[in-house]
């Protein structure tokens, strides 16, 4: 269990990208995430759903390749998206583009909690009114609330 | 709360429906390609057959032509190189084969033994002009207009249905407008 | 012959759940008690014919019949015994009939387990479970059965089962995914037959609140298999993939977890009625919306099965039917008048409501982000994709969201709790929460936001969850006594959450902490994460029963000293003929190595796939503490003691109805 602990404190002060065997060398740790976060957010167009990360297809490693080959060459993230975009479509990216047509997609969590809030709200609300209305039992209820209690005493 | 708001979970479920129903039969697979109305990209590549000669856009340039995608190891490629020839010989149409992903020696076997629809080949041993094009699997047919703009794709085998339906109305259009 | 006899069997099986949802309904609504007796042995009779139909398709399977259909597209001779039996519902038909069976099977518990309710209740539940059973019934009979023979020219060999399928998972993981999505037509059943005879009241929570909760506990096991199975089997390391089908699986899971919840407020203080009601119609719809996505070829996806659009519409028209009705039933009986019931703002009804909130909200973005690109491709805006950057992006807030508010709320009291009260008693946990989060985060090395605040909200779990029982188990006569007196329902809550905790402490460690790297090696080479060396020993290939493999030989060191050897495969079957990746992977409590081969680079090199996986077993333990949690709640002495006093037909139906509860002791849970 100690070994666990040290290992993941090593783990944490030790380069991770140090060898130059990687399929998709970098230079720098913060470079090599970029890659792997971009190749994971791309979709392989002709599988049944993987992005191009998990995806063993031809299509999907000359993707990679081309992402790989953009960012030497210095290219955002913004940019290979794009190159990547104009050649096989809008169908490739993961993660949709906030877009007129794509305001509902992004918007539905918070109207949904937001609509959420205002029912609780609304149904706090009522009750505190109603609490604060009703002056309790009536006499009459009171009265017939003591006939039931004193039939049941009896049977428990 | 009023039995009207009771109402909405049911409309919710009615419209869905609705989208589900008509999604029912469409291939999600079959994608429309990004270069829709845009000119084939710039590309140098070597002609399949003579492999000193280099070619560029400019093949496509006075008349619409068929651009089709094909490997010999591709078995569906096969399936509609009977079909392609046929358009070729029979209805006079222009096709130019993009060789993808292959070996010159096996595509010109391929050929000599098969038949050969293509008035240009272009030989793209990297696949670059295909990555460039948006291909994801051969075969894959493209119309082109005479100015070299993408009209259309079709993925998958053509045979005469999918001539008649999909590719000849956009092959005649582009033909009446030069 | 038996096959013949498998499809009388399906047919029979139809008559009487036609029989089954007609007869104890009139029986029920025109008072006649002999025409309700028929509910149980109708019941009875429907899950006898199912299992036999089930038994004889199995049999099909195990001695190699390929004249029937679908034993020749799922199997194959050189097989072995026990894939061929999981072959069963390896493919469409079979696994509707495992659909089918589990709802005979449920109905028959129903129509067993349920001699304390009153007989009009049980004849329209049964009544409601055997019109769903008609529907899948007529699917199966009419479109897709798995009987149909393929003679005169019966195939030497089977297509084979799918390799992917062949494997562990593939045995347990529909069958309990199953399990859960057919037990929430349980609570639906109970839904509409309170709506059909009026009688919405805490009686009805009570009734339903069980079963629910078992559904459930089996759809947590379900998809904990399916994460786990994808983990080691296709996904290169990856756990979940907001594939359509896995949200498929998660939508009723999310409405489930709501359910329950508000099945709890409901029983105990008998409001939100109307909203349980949706709940438990809008959780099976969401079941059902699942087997239509999986089956319709609507949405692509790794799991689909093999898509047919005359199938595809027939399930579409029953789900729409089943949906439909329902809802406008609903529409049309559910109460509107509010409960005279008043709550403060922040008491445990308050709490529980916005945990519904949270959870409907969730729901909601899961199946929009599933169902958008398909809205879109309608209205001929273009094709979409939607994936696992939108949906981490989006369910993780809310995800964080559920576990803080769960924290606070189980020191909320019924009623009426005083702010000031509870802030006091939120103090320490609080603290504590961000102490040990520090912690966590320090041993892992780095702060980033969504680590901070994933695990921050699985340790306020935690420290709450385990605060509470503290307090609650002081007593006089000592700890231990303390805490034998609570009930097996608290324990399951206490279970229920602490999984909860362990899921999202894992999903947020492996997410955040996780290492993968993509490395070119040969026979020969050393790959390091950190401190941990992989050294590519040798690479060979062995005879399987159905496959030939080609594996490699790592082993894996830490500072010299060994931990495991590895040994990744790529198996070619004989029969199917693609390619499947084994991985080779060493599990631990705290963490997994995971090394898979990927193509074979030039001469006798190798793409391969390293990984480290911090604490990605702690996602599978809380789902299994979770199902847990949810069976120990249903052993709860409430539900096996017998009521001195028979339920019998309350005089007028009301609001809340205490005596319905009467006899039983009432628990915080």
């Amino acid at each position: 269990m100690r070994r666990v602990w040290l290992m993941l404190a090593v783990l944490a002060a030790t380069p991770l990208w140090a060898s130059t065997s990687d399929v998709y060398p970098f230079d720098s740790a913060a470079e090599q995430e970029r890659f792997n976060n971009l190749i994971t957010e791309l979709r392989c167009p002709k599988c049944q759903n993987q992005n191009i990360a998990d995806s063993n297809s031809p299509i999907s490693k000359d993707m990679r390749d081309e992402v790989y080959r953009m960012m030497q060459d210095g290219a955002t993230n913004e940019e290979v998206t794009n190159a990547l975009v104009s050649r096989f479509g809008e169908f490739v990216r993961y993660k949709p583009r906030l877009e007129q047509r794509t305001w509902l997609l992004w918007a539905t969590p918070v109207l949904a909690v937001l609509a959420g809030l205002l029912v609780v709200a609304g149904i706090v609300l009522r009750s505190r009114r109603a609490a604060a209305g009703s002056p309790g039992l009536s006499a009459e209820e009171k009265a017939r609330a003591e006939r039931i209690l004193g039939k049941d005493s009896g049977s428990h | 709360m009023r039995r009207v708001l009771l109402f909405i979970p049911v409309l919710l479920a009615v419209t869905l429906g609705i989208v589900l129903f008509a999604g029912i039969g469409k291939d999600p697979n079959k994608l429309e390609s990004a270069l829709i109305g845009k000119p084939v990209p710039e590309f140098v590549l070597a002609d399949l057959h003579n492999p000193e000669v280099q070619l560029g856009p400019e093949v496509f340039r006075g008349q619409v032509s068929l651009l089709n995608v094909w490997g010999t190891w591709c078995p569906a490629c096969r399936d509609e190189h009977g079909d392609l020839v046929w358009l070729a010989e029979q209805q006079g149409i222009r096709i130019v084969g993009l060789n993808y992903k292959d070996e010159r020696e096996l595509a010109l076997q391929w050929l000599d033994r098969l038949g050969d629809p293509y008035q240009v080949s272009l030989y793209d041993p990297r696949g670059e002009l295909g990555f460039d094009l948006g291909v994801y699997g051969a075969p894959e047919t493209y119309v082109i207009d005479p100015d070299g703009i993408v009209r259309y794709r079709h993925v998958g085998v053509v045979n005469e249905k999918v001539w008649r339906e999909d590719l000849e109305p956009v092959v005649l259009k582009f033909r009446e407008d030069s | 012959m038996y096959p013949e006899l498998g499809q009388f069997a399906l047919i029979l099986a139809l008559l009487l759940a036609v029989l089954l949802s007609v007869v104890p309904l009139v029986g029920a609504i025109t008072g006649r008690d002999n025409l309700q007796a028929f509910a149980r042995p109708l019941a009875t009779g429907q899950f006898v014919f199912i299992a036999l139909a089930f038994a004889l398709l199995t049999q099909a399977f195990l001695v190699d019949d390929f004249s029937v259909a679908y034993v020749a597209n799922n199997s194959n001779s050189l097989l072995p015994w026990y894939y061929k039996f999981s072959a069963v519902w390896g493919g469409h038909e079979g696994s509707l009939l495992l659909w089918i069976l589990m709802l005979a099977g449920w109905t028959l518990a129903v129509a067993v387990f349920s001699r304390r309710l009153p007989t009009v209740m049980v004849s329209q539940v049964l009544s409601v479970l055997g019109m769903v059973s008609v529907g899948f019934l007529l699917f199966i009979v009419l479109t897709s059965n798995p009987f149909d023979r393929l003679l005169p020219n019966v195939p030497a060999d089977g297509a084979d089962l799918n390799p992917l399928l062949q494997d562990f998972g593939l045995i347990v993981h529909p069958p309990m995914l199953y399990m859960g999505y057919v037990g929430f037509s349980v609570a639906f059943a109970f839904a509409i037959a309170a709506l059909i005879n009026g009688r919405l009241d805490a009686a009805w929570a009570r009734w339903s609140r069980p079963w629910t909760t078992v559904a459930w506990s089996f759809l947590s096991v379900g998809i904990a298999l399916g994460s786990w199975w994808a983990y080691y089997e296709l996904g290169w390391g990856g756990w979940w993939f907001w594939d359509p089908v896995e949200n498929a699986s998660l939508l009723p899971w999310l409405a489930g977890t709501a359910l329950m919840h508000s099945l709890a407020v409901t029983e105990k203080r008998g409001v939100f009625k109307s909203w349980t009601v949706l709940l438990a119609i809008v959780t099976f719809a969401l079941s059902l919306l699942g087997t239509f996505l999986v089956r319709s070829g609507v949405l692509t996806s790794v799991h689909a099965f093999a898509s047919d659009p005359t199938r595809g519409a027939f399930l579409l028209g029953l789900l729409a039917f089943t949906i439909v009705s329902s809802l406008t039933l609903y529409a049309f009986r559910a109460p509107v008048v509010h409960a005279r019931s008043s709550y403060g703002g922040l008491s445990r009804e308050i709490f529980l409501l916005l945990n519904n909130v949270l959870l409907v909200a969730a729901t909601l973005l899961v199946l929009v982000g599933t169902l958008y690109p398909l809205v879109l491709d309608y209205l001929d805006m273009g094709r979409l994709s939607i994936g696992e950057p939108f949906f981490n992006l989006t369910f993780s807030p809310l995800a964080v969201a559920v576990g803080l508010l769960l924290g606070a709320g189980i020191f909320s009291r019924w009623k009426k709790t005083d702010g000031g009260w509870l802030a006091r008693q939120l103090l320490w946990p609080a603290a504590t929460s961000l102490v040990i989060t520090a912690a966590a985060l320090s041993y892992y090395g780095s702060f980033t936001p969504w680590a901070f605040a994933g695990l921050l909200s699985a340790t306020w779990v935690t420290v709450a969850t385990l605060r509470d029982l503290w307090l609650k188990s002081s007593s006089k006569k000592g700890r231990w006594h303390g805490l034998r007196r609570q009930s097996r329902s608290y324990y399951g809550m206490v279970l229920g959450h602490l999984g909860l905790a362990l899921t999202m402490a894992g999903a947020t460690v492996v997410s955040n902490y996780g290492v993968e790297r993509d490395v070119r090696m040969a026979p020969g080479d050393t790959a390091e994460i950190g401190e941990l060396r992989f050294y590519f020993a040798e690479i060979g290939s062995r005879q399987g029963a159905n496959f030939t493999a080609t594996y490699g030989r790592f082993e894996i060191s830490s500072d010299g000293e060994p931990i495991a050897t590895l040994f990744p495969e790529k198996r070619q079957y004989v029969v199917q003929r693609n390619m499947m990746t084994e991985a080779g992977i060493d599990a631990g409590l705290f963490r997994d190595l995971f090394v898979a081969l990927g193509e074979e680079v030039s001469g006798d090199a190798w793409a391969v796939r390293l990984q480290y996986k911090p604490l990605i077993r702690w996602l599978w333990l809380g789902a299994l503490f979770m199902a847990a949690g949810g069976f120990l709640a249903i052993a709860d002495r409430r539900y096996r003691i017998r009521d001195k006093v028979a339920v019998s037909e309350p005089a007028a139906p009301s609001a809340s109805n205490p005596a319905a509860t009467a006899g039983t002791r009432e628990v915080l849970s």
